[in-house]
């Protein structure tokens, strides 16, 4: 028999009984239903996790120094100064298969002032003109600062939308004057709103440097605290910045401040905190560790056998993690919904049984005429199979109806997942295939005499 | 060309082996009009079950067309039924809820090499027309009266032009008028396309209208019993 043929023949069984049809359905349309909205609900919040974390900037190794101890007290990592800015581009110059972007990383801390306006950041950071990129901030006006000002050490700053609007209320920033730790920057760019972190800290809260102005302007940068805290050997060497702490030893008694401020350090400014690196999408950030660990201890010169004096960490760990969670909440849920499914297969079975039983007649007249084990075998299972997809097509819309009022009625986002209609609808077809092969089988195990005289 | 020898059936009930055919030789050419007559239990059924290759013999050789038919298995004799035997039943057996074209088209579905729609269409008109029914052939067999049923039956065994026709007590569930048209329409089709008729009867009447009857008794054939029965009742 032709399966066209075949379809219409089932189609027309089905069709000759609709409301039997219709209940026998129902089970499965109420599984795929269940299954296609949890999918879609469970997308929706895990899209909504990843969208918040990729804000936090996805796909960014973090490579900070090791830890280092002295006299048995650990500094906990990123205790050693080890980290240059040369690192950082010694990385792009040599992965560049792996590595889009990669910045040196200061922090600093402080108090900034603006007119009659003070206000203390959560974070001072410093990067090359990669970095906010990097770290996924976007310039909402005004612009990023360049390759040359970071060269420069240029005195300018971009700020984030808690300090523009702290500092300067209702008045455009750009081209304004902020004194960061009373060293005076320009703004020239405000960066877009990010909102709060996955740990509810406001990212907004910030400004970002070239991290050559922290490093030769800003007194007080980070690094001279993480390094004296670190050990000795590099005490000496940073102490240098500390030349604008009012405890410091002046040196040259007399000499202007401000100007020699102004001009770039010389010593040790180029050890960075931390270095971050953007993976090239598609490439798994394992893998540019793996090619990044040779290129640094190489430039470390590391002998073989020498423990890393660095750290990397893939932040996507944490979104991972995250997005795992809700993840395992929808799959719960969806093993129930298929439960729900399984009944429904029961409840097809149960129907294909009497169906087989109440066309015995037909059977027997359709071998009469010459239909073989494997037709009657194969049109019982059509339909069953039919039946099911049908099911599974209705419950696909009923799904997709009971998301969109959740969606509508709670707020709750929903992301129309495509795996989840192929999913359903195959799962469907298998549930069909299932629970309509023993009534088949059992239709074409028939004696043609015995189902000619059933009544 | 049908041709019986030694055919027994044996049913097995338990411990008890019931012998139902005891030994048929029986030789039927092509283009005959024959009846298969007996009492009930006097294995007629079985008989005209072998025959139709619905059942395998217990024993024996049978050939239709000079092919051995006893080894066949069931999706071998599914298509020999399909291509050269046609089936009248008493119950009409028609698809319910299924309009009398469609039920003259459905053995046409089985048939090997497949034909295309428009082709067992266009075949299963012709038969309709043939029986007379043209006009009703989109009605349900719900539709139609008994004798109206039976002549869809006919068209419908006829849909693979078979060589051979088996009716199972054709007229048993129609009445006298009807059942002299039915008898009609099998004389007419043996006589003018040359199709081999076997009518299974127990109802002398009918057993009259065919050329030669079968007798059978007790699982045997009763030779020439009929011929004379036959040959008075045509009088």
């Amino acid at each position: 028999m032709k399966i066209g043929t075949l379809l219409v023949t089932c189609l027309k069984a089905l069709v000759r009984n609709p409301m039997r049809a219709a209940l026998t359905v129902l089970g499965i349309v109420i599984g795929i239903a269940a299954v296609v909205a949890i999918m879609e609900i469970g997308e929706g919040s895990k899209k909504q996790v990843a969208d918040k974390f990729s804000s936090m900037g996805t796909n960014v190794v973090t490579i900070s120094g090791a830890s280092v101890s002295t006299a048995g007290v650990s500094s906990g990592m990123g205790g050693r100064a080890s980290l240059y800015a040369e690192d950082s581009e010694a990385l792009m110059r040599e992965c560049p298969q792996f590595v889009k972007a990669a910045s040196p990383v200061v922090r600093a801390s402080g108090q900034v002032i603006v007119g009659n306006q003070n206000w203390s950041p959560r974070s001072i950071m410093g990067g090359n003109e990669h970095y906010l990129s990097i770290e996924g901030w976007k310039v909402a006006y005004g612009s990023s600062f360049t390759r040359q000002q970071v060269n420069e050490a240029s005195r300018v700053c971009v700020i984030g939308q808690t300090i523009a609007k702290e500092l300067y209320a209702d008045t455009d920033p750009i081209g304004q004057d902020i004194r960061i730790k009373d060293v005076v920057f320009t703004v020239i760019g405000v960066l877009e709103a990010k909102g709060a972190d996955g740990m509810g800290n406001d990212q907004d809260d910030c400004i970002m440097l070239p991290w050559t102005s922290i490093r030769t302007r800003l007194m007080g940068a980070s690094g001279s605290a993480t390094i004296s805290k670190g050990g000795a050997a590099n005490s000496a060497s940073v102490s240098s910045t500390d030349t604008f702490s009012t405890s410091a030893v002046n040196f040259y008694p007399g000499c202007d401040l401000q100007p020699y401020a102004n001009a770039p350090h010389p010593l040790r400014t180029r050890t960075v905190d931390s270095i971050a690196v953007q993976v090239i999408d598609g490439k798994s950030p394992e893998s540019a560790m793996d090619a990044m660990t040779p290129v640094l201890r190489r430039q470390h010169e590391l002998e073989p056998g020498v423990l890393d004096d660095f750290n990397m960490r893939d932040r996507s760990q944490f979104v991972k993690m995250m997005t795992e969670t809700t993840s395992t909440i929808s799959s719960l849920l969806i093993a129930v919904a298929m439960i729900s499914l399984v009944v429904g297969g029961v409840g097809i079975m149960n129907i294909m049984m009497v169906s087989v039983t109440e066309r015995t007649r037909e059977i027997g007249l359709r071998m009469a005429v010459g239909a073989r084990p494997c037709d009657i075998m194969w049109q019982f299972l059509l339909e069953a199979v039919l039946l099911c997809t049908i099911g599974g097509f209705i419950g696909i819309a009923m799904g997709r109806l009971a998301s969109s009022i959740v969606s509508e009625q709670m707020g709750w986002p929903v992301s129309s997942s495509v795996s989840a209609m192929v999913l359903s609808v195959s799962v469907a077809a298998v549930i069909g295939i299932v629970f309509g092969w023993y009534p088949a089988w059992k239709g074409s195990r028939l004696d043609p005499i015995d189902a000619l005289r059933h009544e | 060309m049908i041709e019986l020898k030694d055919i027994t059936k044996v049913y097995h009930l338990g411990e008890i082996d019931l012998p139902v055919l005891k030994g048929i030789s029986l030789r039927i050419d092509d283009g005959e009009f024959v009846s298969l007559t007996g009492a009930s239990g006097s294995g007629k059924s079985t008989l005209m079950n072998i025959l139709g290759c619905l059942d395998r013999p217990s024993s024996g050789e049978f050939w239709i067309d000079g092919r051995n038919v006893a080894g066949l298995n069931a999706n071998q004799r599914a298509r020999l039924r399909n291509q050269r035997i046609g089936f009248v039943f008493q119950n009409f057996n028609l698809l319910a809820r299924t309009s009398a074209l469609e039920n003259v088209m459905m053995p046409a579905y089985y048939y090997h090499p497949a034909r295309s729609n428009s082709e067992i269409r266009a075949r299963a008109l012709e038969l309709i027309e043939l029986v007379g029914l043209k006009e009703r052939m989109h009605h349900t067999p719900a539709q139609l009266s008994g004798g109206q049923q039976q002549r869809v039956a006919i068209a419908r065994s006829l849909i693979n032009n078979p060589g051979i026709l088996l009716a199972d007590e054709p007229t048993g569930n129609l009445d006298s008028t009807t059942s002299v048209e039915v008898m009609n329409m099998f004389r007419d089709l043996n006589r003018q396309k040359g199709i081999t008729v076997i009518i299974v009867t127990h109802d002398p009447k009918t057993a009259a209208f065919t050329d030669r009857a079968i007798n059978m008794s007790d699982g045997l054939i009763l030779e020439g019993v009929s011929d004379e029965l036959s040959a008075t009742l045509k009088k």
